[in-house]
């Protein structure tokens, strides 16, 4: 099922203006320069990812020699168990894994629902809370760091994973992009003929709503999950090294007394592969997504 | 496939038993649900929003008045931190380090990926390889990056220093340098970053009417000079919003100089950046009322940034239709 939802999500998610005109454009076929430039960047893009494997299988030593080595060598598997024994990067990846996967979670939930309300529903004070809602896109989330840290620290959260989790719940891109993508594929008579046959609201959303958006939340799921892992600020502040998320553990790495590049290297591919092999696979799904939850013209 | 009905609430669920005014509570039930469901909808957001995001910008302000070590309680000194802080040459340095690496990084980042962007739109095989490349940095995370770049910057045996030597360069100290140590955080912030970009403004592009490029190529027009005179200004909305989201990003630069070279920002505070200081003053110090005052401070700063770049907008758009009149 996932599968099959998820290429729908793709051919879906970039709402409808993009077919038409491109085939007007069709005489813009790109020529060997294009190409040649577009590959360049893709391998300056890619290389890193290739230098962390590089450096992550061979002995901190070795790495320090010019010129650099350029292959991958044979201690791949043995950096990693040191990396993964020094820091509890086994356990940040659970951690990991519990504080993304309840973010997404309700991230979808509530911003599907609030993005519903938005895109087809009627009540007062709509446009006003929907421009709030856009407006505090504006505010940066580090800023409210200092309360936020007295607040979770006054509630015994500090240090847990929850002080993670409950400030990230919902998110306004989530709210915009859910309400952008309902505007463009739930069709009104829908909902009509729903209420002509007397279904609730909620009974709407259930039956209707939520399986008309699965598409956009998929790829609302997967953008959030990625953040979610990759966040760095809040985390390395309010976390500590008992109940680390990957990122916090990366820190931790990189931060040592004695910094051995070569296990840092392996602690981070370790921690980098999940988001990478969930890139490999649903790439295009994410890239659709975030073309269409860009701002337009 | 779809969600199964159990979860729904039995939702206008009245009295059974009367049948008579039975019909109109029911209905009546069934109007309030309605009326009051999109504020259902939307609450989580904005109570979620009110605690996590609202509440502590405005406690911000009020903590940054105040004396206040975590444990301790908060003490009120007026404006002492803000006196402190304007008079301090460490704020002045990480303002300053803070600019040169937003600028340093946003500008070529913006410029490459309005490029980039134009090259992704043309027609080509395989297109979808070359755009899911351009967005893997930003699947990566902060810390991923840095430590990566972090060892290609690094002094002996660094992928960077090894290409310099090929042209002949000596051996740069990336770390320990000042400029040095700065271009090197804005690479990482622009490898990061460009691909994402690069796709919005694929966006934005995408939906520039073809028939302006039509009238365009009509009037003669080369690709470049469409370029200009179509893309640029159809853009206008999204590089604006691209150059509001860059800046307020460069202002709180925090992870990449962070896994860089610690929380001083290098030896001689290099690349210590307002997050960073914001960082040492709260939670190495433990000063967390300064730290308050540093983020209040960062936040007016990105407010006038952000008047800045909407105001020069607005003023060259007045600009350009006055030229067309």
């Amino acid at each position: 099922m996932s599968a099959t939802s998820v290429r729908e999500a793709a051919l879906a998610a970039p709402p409808p203006p993009g077919g038409r005109r491109r085939r007007y454009r069709a005489p813009d076929a790109a020529g060997p320069a294009t190409y040649v430039l577009l590959a360049v960047t893709a391998v300056l893009f890619v290389v890193p990812f290739y230098y962390m494997i590089v450096a992550a299988s061979r002995p901190m030593a070795e790495m320090n020699t010019s010129p650099p080595p350029f292959l991958p060598g044979p201690y791949l598997w043995q950096n990693i168990t040191t990396a993964l024994n020094q820091q509890a990067i086994g356990l940040s990846i659970v951690n990991s894994l519990v504080v993304s996967g309840i973010t997404t979670a309700g991230t979808l939930l509530f911003c599907t629902l609030a993005g519903f309300a938005f895109a087809k529903l009627r009540f007062r004070g709509k446009k006003a809370l929907f421009a709030i809602t856009i407006g505090t896109l504006m505010i940066p989330p580090s800023l409210g760091v200092v309360p936020l840290y007295k607040l979770m620290s006054d509630w015994h959260l500090a240090g847990r994973l929850e002080s993670v989790i409950l400030p990230s719940l919902v998110s306004a891109f989530g709210v915009f992009f859910m309400r952008q993508y309902l505007v463009q594929t739930l069709p009104d008579e829908l909902l009509e003929a729903a209420k002509v046959d007397g279904a609730s609201s909620t009974r709407t959303v259930v039956s209707i709503v939520l399986p008309i958006a699965r598409p956009g939340m998929a790829v609302l799921g997967m953008l959030t999950f990625m953040t979610s892992w990759n966040d760095f600020f809040w985390p390395v502040i309010t976390l500590n090294s008992t109940t680390p998320t990957v990122q916090v553990a990366l820190n931790n790495l990189g931060s040592g007394y004695v910094p051995d590049t070569s296990i840092i290297m392996a602690g981070t591919l370790v921690g980098t592969l999940p988001v990478i092999v969930v890139f490999l696979l649903l790439g295009r799904q994410i890239v659709g997504g975030i073309i269409a939850g860009a701002v337009k013209g | 496939m779809s969600t199964p009905s159990t979860t729904a609430p039995p939702a206008p669920a009245g009295p059974r038993a009367t049948p008579a005014p039975h019909l109109s509570l029911r209905s009546r039930l069934f109007r309030l649900e309605g009326v009051s469901a999109p504020y259902a909808y939307v609450a989580p957001f904005f109570l979620l929003f009110l605690a996590f995001g609202l509440f502590p910008l405005v406690y911000t302000m009020w903590i940054s008045f105040h004396r206040y070590e975590l444990g301790s309680q908060p003490e009120w000194t007026g404006l002492d931190n803000y006196t402190w802080l304007f008079s301090n040459p460490k704020f002045y340095n990480a303002l300053l380090k803070t600019i040169t690496i937003g600028v340093l990084s946003t500008v070529p980042q913006l410029l490459l990926a309005i490029g980039l962007a134009h090259l992704l739109n043309y027609r080509m095989r395989a297109r979808n390889l070359f755009r899911v490349s351009m967005i893997m940095p930003y699947a990566t995370s902060v810390a991923a990056s840095t430590l990566v770049f972090a060892q290609i910057f690094g002094r002996d045996g660094g992928l960077a220093n090894w290409l310099l030597s090929l042209v002949g360069l000596g051996g740069l100290d990336w770390r320990n340098g000042d400029l040095s140590a700065q271009i090197a955080i804005a690479v990482i912030v622009t490898w990061r970053w460009t691909g994402y970009n690069a796709l919005i403004y694929l966006a934005g592009m995408q939906s520039i009417s073809a028939d302006l490029y039509e009238a365009a190529a009509l009037d003669g027009a080369n690709r470049w000079q469409q370029f200009l005179h179509v893309t640029l200004p159809g853009l206008r909305p999204t590089i604006l919003f691209t150059v509001v989201v860059s800046t307020i990003g460069a202002t709180q630069l925090f992870g990449e100089p962070l896994l860089f070279g610690g929380v001083n920002g290098g030896a001689l505070n290099q690349y210590q950046t307002l997050g960073l200081f914001m960082y040492q003053q709260g939670w190495v110090f433990g000063s967390l009322g300064r730290a308050a005052t540093v983020a209040w401070v960062t936040f007016l700063l990105i407010v006038v940034l952000v008047l800045v770049n909407t105001g020069l907008a607005r003023w060259r758009d007045r600009d350009t239709e006055g030229a067309r009149r």
